[in-house]
């Protein structure tokens, strides 16, 4: 993916050069016809087009803010509601992620959506422990939204 | 009404909302029996509060006096980044410490592998 954006700035600034006008707008002028050129050459690059993967990143960002908020409501609920006792508890969770940043993404994900807060990693990388605040009806609910962000990261990174 | 007030009127509800925020994070603080659920609301409330209090600051000086300012961003992003790994650290040192659960707690499934952990270091 680094790879395709070195070659697309390259393309931008070797624009700038024939046209010999030195300036942003030809830049960006270089750099769209740059991304025309990896649409068209994108059989011979290894990986794939790399906008698509910019698209689920952003994607990817904009599911996070939606469920940031909605943990937000969650909480105001949790924090005011008359009952004291909720069911919390900690539940484990088998990782497919591989490499420690995606891993390390996917922790403050999850820290950071409704009623789930991760406590550990497991020593061989393959299961995280996360508190949930309650474990009984949310359970099943918070598997499939994981998945959801375990899916996103994967499809951004590979 | 034009623009440049409505934005001034976003950018006031933003701070407004980000403080309610911050003052119903502190009253999970209070309330909550243990201390994980208490990272519960330390680490989330919190964090949407600085945002949008950061975002209604960044928005009154861009319409107010023309300046941008992008350390009001880039705390946004440190905040972000941040706040989560801090929360996990303080309920994984908790709970190494030994720290007990909430009465009401159901399910504990990480305490056979502390324990098998600590067994590990005794041999």
């Amino acid at each position: 993916m680094a790879f395709q954006i070195v070659i697309n700035l390259i393309i931008a600034v070797m624009w700038m050069f024939l046209s010999e006008s030195y300036t942003v707008p030809s830049l960006i002028t270089g750099f769209l016809f740059g991304v025309l050129l990896l649409l068209l050459l994108r059989r011979f690059l290894p990986g794939g087009f790399y906008l698509t993967r910019v698209f689920k990143a952003i994607k990817l960002i904009l599911i996070f803010f939606k469920e940031m908020v909605m943990s937000n409501i969650d909480m105001i609920k949790y924090i005011y509601s008359p009952r004291p006792i909720r069911e919390p508890g900690i539940f484990e969770y088998p990782l497919e992620l591989k490499t420690n940043w995606e891993i390390t993404l996917l922790t403050s994900l999850i820290s950071l959506t409704p009623g789930t807060l991760s406590i550990a990693i497991s020593n061989d990388k393959t299961k995280l422990y996360i508190h949930a605040m309650n474990i009984e009806s949310v359970d099943e609910e918070i598997k499939s939204i994981k998945e959801t962000f375990e899916k996103g990261i994967m499809e951004v990174t590979r | 009404m034009n623009v440049k007030e409505i934005i001034e009127f976003i950018a006031a509800l933003l701070m407004l909302i980000g403080a309610i925020m911050a003052m119903i994070s502190a009253i999970g603080i209070i309330r909550f029996p243990d201390v994980y659920t208490r990272s519960h609301a330390g680490t989330k409330s919190s964090t949407l509060a600085v945002l949008l209090t950061l975002t209604g600051a960044f928005l009154h000086f861009a319409v107010e006096q023309g300046f941008y300012s992008v350390r009001l961003l880039l705390g946004i992003v440190f905040v972000f980044l941040t706040a989560p790994v801090a929360g996990h650290l303080i309920t994984r040192a908790a709970y190494s410490a030994g720290v007990k659960m909430a009465d009401s707690t159901v399910e504990d499934e990480l305490k056979d592998v502390f324990e098998n952990r600590e067994e590990d270091k005794g041999k």
